[in-house]
């Protein structure tokens, strides 16, 4: 078990004015995600939960600050459990920013130029594809409502590039123990998510982030990794980011931020991302000394090799100096991560993984149902074909080829939404599950509180963060009580639970 | 505690049995060409213009 978050920045265009302002047009979807949600949702707390951790790196002292400051002060009531008291600063919302936190306890917000999903904390992969396919179906609600209101259509991608230069993404998060040396894990985390690629990758048209080359490539997010470990996600990005931002006890967790992973519209590519990661984590945290033979001589460059390479025969060259296939590495990460599978998710997870890398070893085609930039490939190779004129495929760059890219991740009508309604795209997780999801909070962590306190008491609750939920209950509005929710895999609290049994 | 009863355990009674997956068969051809048939249209008319006009913001 272990607690996974999942985010998604969706791409998104007004099909009548491709000129349309996106911030303006991600606030108007908000707005959209808000309408469908109707009465149960409410704001982002964006109420300080470090107030004395300054930008710059240092920590004030407690006792160096006035008490009005100390916001954070857990005062432990046995009744309530962790509740805090602050004064109301108004209630403005800034459209750029806007929020719906939703009953199944994710945030639906404008981020950047980008609708946002972040779905909630989940403690397995197959969660994480059944809250993240939720998603999608809310951002398609939110733009319904967007077109009744506006009287204009909407058109969202799942995807991360533009082929213009611009990269939006796709973030992971896991909960890992803090006591682990950040240097150490970076280094041995790395090799899984460079070479991951070959069954997570989404698959891409144009090689160079602007697709200058013509040529197809197995990731997405490749081009756009030109660092090992940094603290930005917007320029520089690094396959490893170093953002300390725990979202819980800041003793004991570290929550670790992966933006290196395409958005998937397959389930198993979303599966796999998630279960695979983990489970090289739990060795990284038992200090598996197996994982010191798979570091890479040059992780950044390694990204863009084996995502290049459609043969999976290629090489790159791990620190001692042996050169090793994107397939070797993960093989031999597959066998160190069997020694740490705990649960049935797990265990699956390690099956899909060998029967994966067999088949792809053997015929990248044979996974076409179950690895996107293979079931990419396949269609776009097949279009190359009809496109073709004397004998001769069409050009990566043919405009039909590049936009049947783009299209490809649009959500509702794209062409893997088509492929899958078609039967061509294996499913882990039921329509049934998916539908329940876009109400209903993971059962099993904090979120359970978030959404529930939102979908049972939507007129008392102020706001809520990912550690904390603002409830209003004072008659005279100025005073608020802050529930501090800072353990991810409590789905329990006192006074939360007292409040929705209500 | 509603949350402490249901637990993990009842998403565990929905998995199948811990087996490798099946050698998935790849797609059918006949329902790639369907599918490339149904675009097609679309695909002839306006593929350039809407490649043009696809720019995003950069995001994280």
């Amino acid at each position: 078990m272990r607690i996974l978050g999942l985010e998604t920045e969706y791409g998104i265009t007004d099909p009548a004015d491709p000129r349309a302002n996106p911030i303006l047009l991600s606030s108007l979807l908000v707005t959209g995600c808000r309408t469908w949600a109707g009465e149960r949702t409410t704001r982002w707390d964006y109420g300080g939960e470090d107030p004395l951790m300054d930008q710059r790196g240092v920590r004030r002292e407690r006792t160096h600050v006035i008490p009005e400051l100390l916001t954070d002060a857990h005062e432990f009531n046995a009744k309530a459990g962790s509740v805090t008291l602050r004064r109301r600063r108004g209630s403005w919302e800034d459209p750029a920013h806007l929020n719906a936190v939703l009953t199944n306890g994710a945030r639906f917000y404008v981020d950047h130029a980008h609708p946002e999903y972040s779905g909630p904390e989940v403690t397995n992969a197959r969660d994480a594809v059944i809250w993240d396919r939720a998603g999608d179906a809310i951002a398609l609600e939110a733009a319904a409502a967007y077109t009744a209101a506006e009287d204009k259509p909407i058109a969202l991608f799942k995807n991360n590039v533009d082929g213009k230069g611009a990269s939006y993404g796709t973030h992971e998060n896991f909960l890992v123990k803090r006591a682990l040396d950040f240097d150490v894990l970076a280094q041995r985390l790395t090799s899984h998510l460079v070479t991951r690629q070959i069954y997570t990758g989404a698959g891409r048209v144009g090689l160079g982030m602007r697709g200058e080359q013509p040529g197809f490539q197995i990731s997405q997010r490749a081009d756009y990794m030109e660092t090992e470990v940094a603290l930005e996600t917007t320029l520089r990005r690094p396959i490893v980011n170093s953002r300390d931002e725990p979202h819980a006890e800041r003793k004991k967790w570290r929550r670790l931020h992966i933006i290196i992973g395409d958005a998937n519209t397959f389930d198993v590519g979303t599966f796999m991302k998630l279960g695979t990661t983990s489970l090289v984590l739990s060795a990284i945290e038992a200090d598996d000394a197996r994982l010191d033979a798979l570091v890479l001589a040059d992780p950044v460059p390694a990204v863009w090799t084996v995502s290049r390479d459609l043969t999976l025969r290629g090489t790159v060259e791990l620190a001692d100096g042996t050169q090793a296939t994107a397939l070797d590495i993960q093989r031999a990460l597959l066998e160190i991560a069997r020694d740490y599978v705990t649960d049935a998710v797990d265990a699956q997870v390690v099956a899909r993984w060998e029967s994966l890398l067999e088949r792809l070893a053997r015929d990248i085609f044979e996974t076409a149902r179950e690895v996107e930039w293979v079931a990419k490939l396949q269609l776009l190779g097949r279009m190359r074909g009809k496109y073709g004129t004397d004998g001769r495929e069409a050009p990566w760059d043919d405009p039909r080829i590049v936009a049947s890219d783009i299209v490809w991740s649009q959500l509702g009508t794209g062409l893997s939404a088509r492929l899958e309604a078609a039967g061509q795209v294996e499913r882990l997780v039921s329509d049934e599950e998916v539908a329940a999801a876009l109400y209903e909070a993971p059962r099993d962590t904090r979120a359970f509180l978030r959404g529930g306190i939102v979908a049972a008491r939507p007129d008392i609750v102020d706001a809520a963060g990912w550690s904390t939920v603002v409830l209003d209950r004072d008659t005279s509005h100025g005073q608020l009580e802050v529930v501090h929710l800072d353990d991810p895999a409590s789905a329990s609290h006192p006074l939360i639970d007292e409040l929705m049994q209500r | 505690m509603p949350q402490q009863s249901v637990n993990q355990d009842s998403y565990d009674d929905d998995l199948p049995e811990e087996v490798p997956p099946p050698a998935a068969p790849a797609a059918s051809t006949d329902a790639l060409d369907a599918l490339l048939d149904e675009i097609d249209g679309n695909l002839q008319v306006n593929a350039e213009q809407f490649v043009r006009s696809f720019v995003q913001k950069g995001g994280q």
